[in-house]
């Protein structure tokens, strides 16, 4: 198995440590992974995102034109990666800000409302565990437990405490996703 | 076993320094690898090993800096990106010249000039072909992973007091950027005064001893026929890399029609590429440099004479094509695909220049 995944959004979504997380998952069931962010003159509120590559087997090339799942949280990066999903591939998006819906018919595309759970909650910096809530319900590629184990990996023990209320936020984002395009 | 962890190659860079026994790091802050430094900071190896980390005024402090520690027989290190290992060329043909031992890192990015702070692959010619003045090489190693980036900063303070000689650790912006799965290497302690003093009696300075008369660390010599005995002494040493020291993997090489040669993130791209085209039935390799001084010369000659064609992959405007043209063995086509300025290339690029620069050439 292996899963090559865009995330894309804003800075300060928390695009990079949702692919970290999930890299740390990874990594709890054995997995080879790569956690390839783009870099460069960034500014606060700029474009953000990472490639986070899972698999089983050596990891070839961290840079990619072509994905498995794209996770996508602005317009910007609808944009710019609708057109870079395998055909037979995934689009996830939080429709909030978008105002070009995707157009494809070859992928399978789901909607994930995470800014607005997030803020019916109060809590919006559980945003990136509701959409990573979401995408695993539609690719259960790493289990919960390890997601767990990936939390207490990459978070330092003083912000332990928080991993319930963040696993909470991706079991809610489980049950909150909704199909769009389904092949 | 180690504890498997999730690193950025930057980070593993100078958790690896610290781990190998390492006794100081002088660097200046330059993106893309300023994390070497600040995770250094951060961990504070002076109160675990005694490790000293110091953030010099400028790069050319930094490699002077090296140049004493080194000079007194210690591990000692920098690292830097291109613009910034361009100012250190002094003091590498000094190192180089007084014979020691060094581990530079250069995690490279698109120039010329300050150019830009994306990953490049431009600085081939800069640290395999010397960089500073005179006959002299630097043993360059060049990871394709953030394992790689902590398994040869050990291998690269080895391969130095082997031979007595600047050794550079070759990346680019995404090794540096990117994090991967890694095992840590296990401590080694640092060296104690008694173990440099034994293993580094004839050159480092240590002290006037009872036993022999003082050791002199200098690259000045006035006489030109002891000059020359001096850098014969430097190309049998070099000979001996050569014959000793080359290291390179090949990548489903064994039926392959073409190959592609490439080292650090460009080999892992071209891994990529090599999946592509198999999937389209055209068999292709991959030869990696991992030594890229010395390199793999022997392997060149060997697989041209095996293969239709070769590409090589390189982020920049085609340097290593250079020495693979220099050491093929038949009359193949050797073509240089490559992206530069800190523009990286992308699987399907590769695929189609194989196809039309090679294939149907």
């Amino acid at each position: 198995m292996t899963e090559e995944i865009i995330i894309a959004g804003f800075g300060g979504q928390g695009v990079l440590s949702m692919g970290k997380i999930l890299a740390y998952s990874g990594i709890m069931q054995d997995q080879e992974v790569a956690w390839m962010p783009s870099y460069g003159p960034e500014m606060r509120g700029g474009t953000a995102n990472v490639t986070v590559i899972l698999s089983d087997e050596r990891i070839s090339s961290p840079i990619l034109t072509k994905y498995d799942t794209a996770i996508v949280l602005n317009q910007q990066s609808m944009d710019k990666f609708e057109s870079m999903v395998k055909p037979g591939g995934t689009l996830i998006y939080d429709p909030n800000g978008i105002t070009h819906e995707p157009t494809r018919k070859d992928i399978n595309i789901y909607k994930i409302e995470g800014t607005a759970i997030a803020a019916e909650q109060g809590n919006p910096k559980v945003f990136n565990m509701i959409v990573l809530g979401g995408f695993l319900k539609v690719k259960p590629i790493v289990k919960l437990d390890n997601v767990e184990k990936g939390l207490q990996k990459s978070l330092p023990p003083r912000h332990h405490k928080m991993i319930p209320m963040n696993i909470e936020a991706i079991q809610t984002g489980m049950k909150s996703v909704e199909v769009v395009n389904q092949l | 076993m180690a504890e498997v962890k999730l690193m950025k190659g930057n980070e593993v860079l100078a958790e690896a320094a610290i781990r190998c026994g390492c006794d100081a790091y002088y660097g200046y802050p330059i993106t893309p690898q300023s994390e070497v430094m600040e995770t250094l900071m951060l961990r504070k190896p002076w109160e675990e090993t005694g490790m000293v980390v110091l953030q010099a005024e400028s790069e050319l402090a930094s490699i002077n800096m090296v140049y004493g520690a080194a000079a007194c027989g210690k591990k000692a290190m920098t690292s830097s990106s291109s613009p910034g290992i361009s100012l250190m060329q002094e003091g590498l043909t000094y190192l180089a010249g007084a014979e020691l031992p060094c581990l530079v890192i250069d995690v490279v990015r698109g120039g010329p000039g300050l150019g830009t702070i994306q990953p490049a692959q431009s600085d081939y010619f800069q640290a395999t072909k010397g960089g500073g003045h005179g006959d002299y090489h630097l043993i360059v190693l060049a990871p394709a992973s953030v394992q790689e980036m902590n398994d040869f900063v050990g291998l690269g303070f080895d391969l130095a007091f082997k031979y007595r000689n600047p050794a550079m650790i070759l990346a680019d912006g995404v090794i540096g950027q990117m994090m991967e799965k890694v095992q840590l290497s296990e401590y080694k302690p640092r060296w104690t005064q008694e173990e440099i003093d034994k293993m580094s009696d004839n050159w480092a300075l240590t002290g006037k001893k009872a036993h022999r008369s003082h050791n002199t660390v200098t690259s000045l010599e006035l006489d030109s026929y002891k000059q020359e005995v001096f850098n014969h002494k430097l190309q049998e040493k070099y000979k001996l890399m050569e014959e000793n020291d080359v290291l390179f993997e090949e990548i489903q090489c064994e039926d392959a029609e073409y190959i592609f040669v490439a080292y650090g993130s460009a080999s892992r791209i071209c891994q990529k590429a090599v999946q592509l085209c198999r999937e389209k039935g055209i068999k292709v390799g991959i030869l990696r440099p991992i030594t890229l001084y010395p390199f793999p010369k022997k392997e060149i000659a060997r697989l041209s004479k095996q293969v239709k064609g070769i590409l090589t992959v390189e982020m920049s405007a085609g340097q290593m094509v250079e020495d693979v043209r220099l050491n093929v063995a038949n009359n193949i086509p050797v073509e240089h695909y490559g992206r530069f300025g800190g523009v990286i290339p992308t699987p399907e690029e590769i695929v189609e220049a194989l196809e039309k620069q090679i294939i149907g050439a």
